[in-house]
């Protein structure tokens, strides 16, 4: 035989490596960035990084695809045909942003609700918050409102933490983790990290989700569940476990507000300084629940008053509630649910114990920390729906009757979380001419009184936020602005002002309808919405529809902070931020949309961002991340603060500070003491590290609240009672969605049902995340169509074949595209994978790229609005409590269609636009040329 | 044709989980990645931004549906490269000697300047793991990041190959898999580990460790404290706060 090659096995790997964070997906995973000869070379996860800890997904490995992607926008550009023709010119920065300042500018002086300011993958909500306080319009949101807010409100009015990426199982020791709904991308990594270890050690995983792919594909259980009833299966299993006395009583009766006594009116009984009460086991005598040592009795009944407690047994002991009585409903043979309830029964019989002294807020000391090892996940697919807020209720207090919240094997929150809603601000919207908005937009009501309405009981937000249609709409209704701005309810606005929202396609249900409505125009001839400014960073479907284009850069390119004042990088033993910083340079006229929000908010004098004699406050955004307080001593970033860089949490700026995180591979993190890891909400000692860490003012210890009283104080309403009340159509609904203790109604979808009999889903792949990315040229390769899988029983009725097409109608409309079997599905159930559908023309594709031909989106058959019952009302497809769009309540049915040219409805190409072109065949054939050179005249690294 | 070593010094290769793959494909790029820059030719796409985009993968994860008879229908996520095989069909039938399997660790490689890009390597592997690059004409495949594991401008823990580092479930495992101490043998003996079709008689080096039986709810269940309709509340209320 020949002899062997000798291969040099050492190459040099790159020139240089830099930390930044990815942003792929919202993971926010710290990468190691390698560049050569000034590009980017190879992308990795960086080890020290405590949210990926080294790996990467999918995503974040293409990411170098996305620096030389041919979609890049190049320049400013100015619209000079009509809206959607693709016709623009490129114009300079400073014809830009005066551009934007002479269209807000009079706005701000005369009327600031004038302007609407909604961002969609906005990972910097605390500047852009600020700004559009600043400016004084309360239509300021991001996209929360149709993306997962059930989930936020839902946890934050019931445990002071939601799922999201604001908490964790304790994936060290806990024995059985119970997956609801899809969950692939918050958190991504973390989540796939997690459950790689339980596997390690043979622990438990459950999935229900209608669709067995993904996680539920390696799930050593699966629970095919019809949509939309996940919270009937969970108040089933409360039935169970409390039926069979699987319930954690010492935690129900010390963390949590089971034993306060429930009033005649369904408040809370208080004491004469307005702390709920409870009875105190030592004395039978009612107590404050926060007095230093007292036990608090569950059973208690006191002047004709019960407990939280016997209201919960009522209710859930109910044969209603019976695994034999929902078995129908929910998909699932009652023995399955109860095989699940035993399941968690045999987990809870297993506790975990840590011996760690720890004292309690009533200063009570503990020697060991007890909790129970059995953990659940849940994002959109228990919140799309219109019953998703009571669901994530249900789910936490399945949680809390395990004792699973807070404690060692169980769920465990991140700082700035737990933080009760006492903790959060209430939402502003009283605009002032000329001013700043009072206070923050978004917040946490606590009653009809905190609702955002003008005197007359009209909505003063543009997307109708806060109000009797979604009191608890925390993150306001991104879905709604552009129908409502559309049709003046309740208002005209002037200028539409988004960043990163592709509303003219899959960010928007009824695609088609929106597209009409941002190029709709009235009788003056002028478009019903007069003006849109956009910041994108690549040539989506969106920017085709906008006035004005400020080009983003990517996010390889700029400065970011991942701030513990919005949505940090914290795990359950450490308060964590991170920063992104330019690891290479724009190569094109684009700027951080940020550092443009700055300008233009320096340009129009808006307070904070000019200095008192009207120069800019901030040079750009890395300024502003350094040198911006929002309180004394407390800015975006935590670490190394004060002028040596010693301080964390509280101090002053740091000019230093930067590069301090650079120097630390782009994060900081402030762990927490031991004694303070669990348990955080009662915890005397975490309640101190979080006030000295500036997370907390003071420490604000509070009950898991089982029996919400914001809700009841809606309920009440309804019920006729306080001085604020409600249109008489909402009544029935607010009575029954706010409930203060966790219920299940039927999906408003599902009124539908008799003519649409089928459930239809879709899901992002894990390794795409919405359009951003999915131009991707190695993703595409990976995800490049979108079948619409039918389940066994649908196929074999209807005789499909593969290579078939379908048609799916809905009550709003109708699709044809490619199906395919999948019989691993909830036989009622078809779906889709989200955002690969492309409009011809967009993101530097070619005009027959399959994401433009096969590739369909399920947008076209969702309304925002519910069907019209003929009273000229408008009512919002969302939840009734948050105003979380419910796009998972779509009903449809399916026939077999002859194969159309492409799926339909097909939409007309957008020209190409102005944008940076190159990308990876370029790039490559360059890399291509300089290694043949190699080979031939000069040996590197190879034979 | 190309001999295959008589025996190798020891035997590096890859352990896959496929209990634990969620089939999130980032080995598949993140392989993609270093391979583009790493050993031989880039890794090239065609067609990038088009109709029919198609380029060269080292490593592919593909999702197989699986109806057991009168078992509930699963997914299986299985990731596809080069199996290092012991009797490497793509290394014999080489007519340059281009493919070669190397003694010291046992892993199959491509001399690309020996390539004449035939493609009878890929026509004789019964995995499908190699890949004619369209761009370069020479034939590419998994190279166990060979220019990775020894590579002393990494540190030490990277110097694995890239589809393990940046596995985020930890399915994928990297050893000397003849040295039946080592971690990934041990793992094999565990969990049950498998040749990938070993009729084919190539003695592959990977393994898979197969999925755990699933859908098997624990059969005993729970017991009522007691019959609560018969009771009452109160009767359920006293039994629950009685044990407290």
């Amino acid at each position: 035989m020949t002899e062997q090659p000798r291969l040099n096995t050492s190459p040099p790997v790159s020139d240089e490596v830099r930390k930044t964070t990815c942003y792929m997906c919202a993971c926010r995973c710290g990468i190691n960035v390698h560049l050569k000869d000034g590009r980017v070379s190879y992308i990795e996860g960086n080890r020290d990084h405590p949210i990926n800890k080294g790996v990467l997904c999918a995503k974040g490995a293409s990411g170098i695809m996305q620096v030389t992607a041919p979609s890049r926008l190049r320049a400013p550009l100015r619209r000079v045909g009509p809206r959607g023709s693709g016709a623009f010119e490129e114009i300079t920065w400073e014809e830009a942003l005066q551009t934007a300042v002479d269209w807000l500018r009079p706005l701000r002086e005369t009327a600031p609700q004038k302007l609407a300011f909604f961002t969609g993958r906005d990972q910097s909500q605390s500047l852009t918050a600020w700004w559009a306080q600043m400016f004084g319009t309360p239509n300021y949101a991001a996209h929360g409102g149709f993306c997962s807010v059930n989930m936020a409100a839902g946890g934050i009015y019931t445990i002071g933490g939601a799922f999201w990426e604001f908490g964790q199982p304790d994936w060290a020791r806990t024995k059985l983790f119970i997956l609801f709904g899809v969950a692939e991308d918050h958190d991504s990594n973390p989540i796939k990290i997690g459950i790689g270890k339980l596997k390690a050690r043979g622990a438990r995983v459950v999935g229900v989700n209608p669709v067995r792919s993904g996680y539920n594909a390696v799930a050593d259980d699966w629970y095919g569940i019809t949509p939309g009833t996940d919270g009937l299966l969970i108040l089933s299993l409360v039935h169970c476990l409390m039926e069979a006395g699987r319930i954690d009583l010492d935690y129900l009766a010390r963390w949590t507000n089971a034993p306060c006594l429930v009033g005649a009116d369904g408040m809370l009984m208080r004491d004469d300084a307005g702390k709920p009460i409870v009875i105190d086991r030592a004395t039978g005598k009612p107590a404050p629940w926060d007095r230093a040592g007292v036990r608090p009795d569950l059973g208690a009944e006191w002047q004709g008053a019960r407990t939280v407690f016997h209201h919960m047994a009522a209710r859930y002991l109910s044969p209603e509630f019976a695994p034999e009585g929902v078995a129908d409903r929910v998909g699932l043979p009652a023995a399955r649910i109860r095989a699940l309830a035993a399941e968690i029964g045999a987990a809870f019989d297993q506790p975990v114990e840590i011996a760690q002294d720890w004292v309690d807020f009533r200063g009570e000391r503990h020697s060991v920390m007890r909790g129970r090892p059995i953990s659940f996940h849940a994002m959109r697919g228990i919140s799309a729906h219109s019953n998703g807020f009571q669901t994530a209720r249900a789910l936490h207090l399945l949680q809390a009757i395990l004792g699973a919240v807070e404690t060692p094997g169980g769920y465990r929150l991140k700082p700035p979380y737990p933080k009760p809603v006492a903790a959060h601000p209430k939402p502003h919207a009283r605009a002032t001419p000329g001013q700043p908005l009072p206070g923050p937009h978004l917040g946490y009501v606590r009653g009809p009184e905190d609702l955002c309405l003008d005197d007359q009981g009209n909505p003063l937000r543009i997307d109708k936020g806060f109000t009797w249609e979604n009191p608890f709409s925390a993150h306001g209704l991104m879905q709604m602005v552009i129908p409502n701005a559309h049709a003046g309810d309740p208002y005209r606005i002037d200028t539409l002002f988004l960043y990163m929202a592709n509303m003219a396609w899959n960010s928007s249900m009824n695609t088609r309808e929106v597209i009409g409505m941002l190029t709709a125009t009235g009788a003056d001839g002028e478009y019903t919405i007069p003006r849109i400014i956009y910041s994108d960073a690549y040539a989506s479907e969106m920017v085709a529809y906008a006035d004005l284009i400020l080009p983003d850069t990517t996010y390889l390119e700029r400065h970011d902070c991942i701030s513990l004042l919005d949505r940090p990088i914290s795990e359950p033993d450490a308060a964590g931020d991170a920063i992104r910083w330019p690891v290479v340079e724009p190569d094109r006229d684009v700027r951080g949309f940020q550092s443009v929000l700055l300008d233009l908010g320096a340009r129009l004098g808006l307070p904070g961002m000019v200095t008192p004699d009207g120069r800019p406050a901030y040079r750009d955004y890395a300024d502003y991340i350094v040198r911006h307080q929002r309180k004394p001593g407390i800015g975006p970033l935590a670490g190394w603060r004060g002028a040596d860089g010693s301080g964390e949490g509280r101090g002053d700026p740091n000019p230093d500070q930067l590069a301090r995180y650079i120097a630390n591979g782009g994060f900081h993190q402030i762990h927490i003491p031991a004694e303070a890891a669990f348990f955080k909400p009662w915890n005397a000692a975490y309640q101190d590290w979080a006030v000295a860490t500036g997370l907390l003012d003071g420490p604000a210890p509070y009950l898991i609240e089982l029996w919400s009283e914001p809700m009841r104080r809606f309920q009440a309403a309804a019920e006729g009672q306080g001085p604020v009340q409600p249109p008489d159509h909402l009544r029935d609904r607010l009575r029954q969605a706010m409930d203060p203790l966790p219920l299940w109604y039927p999906p408003y979808g599902d009124e539908a049902a008799e003519s649409y009999p089928l459930h239809a889903l879709t899901q992002r792949p894990m390794a795409m995340y919405h359009s951003w990315g999915s131009q991707n040229a190695w993703l595409r390769q990976i995800h490049g169509r979108n079948p619409l899988y039918v389940p066994t029983r649908v196929w074999r009725e209807q005789g499909f074949e593969d290579g078939d097409w379908a048609r799916v109608s809905s009550p709003n409309g109708e699709i044809v595209v490619p199906v395919a079997h999948m019989a691993a599905l909830n036989e009622n159930t078809v779906w889709t994978w989200n955002a690969i559908g492309k409009r011809k023309g967009t993101w530097a594709l070619d005009p027959e790229a399959p994401e433009a031909t096969k590739g369909f989106l399920l947008n076209h058959l969702i309304s925002e609005l519910l069907p019209d019952r003929g009273d000229g009302l408008r009512r919002a497809n969302a939840d009734p409590v948050t105003g979380q769009a419910a796009w998972f309540d779509l009903r449809v049915r399916i026939e077999k269609a002859p194969p159309p040219a492409e799926a339909q409805p097909a939409f007309a190409p957008i020209p190409d636009i102005p944008r940076a072109g190159g990308g990876r065949e370029s790039s490559f054939r360059r890399k291509l040329d300089k290694l043949n050179f190699l080979r031939k005249f000069g040996a590197e690294g190879g034979a | 044709m190309t001999c295959l070593p008589g025996k190798v010094d020891r035997q590096l290769g890859l352990v896959i989980d496929l209990d634990t793959c969620v089939g999130c494909h980032a080995c598949v790029t993140a392989c993609k990645g270093w391979n583009d820059q790493g050993y031989g030719v880039p890794l090239s796409d065609q067609d990038p931004y088009g109709a029919d985009p198609s380029g060269t993968f080292l490593n592919r994860v593909h999702s197989y549906q699986v109806e057991p008879p009168g078992e509930v229908p699963m997914i299986v996520n299985f990731p596809r490269s080069c199996l290092h095989c012991a009797d490497a069909p793509c290394v014999t039938v080489c007519p340059t000697g281009a493919s070669y399997k190397r003694t010291e660790d046992g892993i199959v490689l491509v001399n690309e300047d020996a390539c004449i890009g035939c493609g009878l390597c890929a026509w004789a592997c019964p995995y499908g793991a190699r890949e004619l690059d369209m761009g370069a004409g020479v034939m590419k495949k998994c190279t166990l990041c060979v220019d990775r594991i020894y590579n002393e401008n990494l540190p030490e823990e990277d110097r694995e190959p890239a589809c393990v580092r940046t596995c985020p479930t930890g399915a994928r495992h990297f050893g000397d898999l003849s040295d039946p101490a080592s971690a990934v043998s041990r793992l094999v003996a565990e969990r049950g580990g498998i040749d990938l079709m070993p009729e084919q008689g190539t003695r592959p080096a990977n393994k898979y460790l197969p999925p755990r039986g699933k859908d098997r709810a624990p059969a005993s269940l729970l017991e009522p404290l007691l019959d609560v309709q018969a009771t009452g509340l109160a009767g359920w209320l006293d039994r629950m706060l009685g044990r407290f």
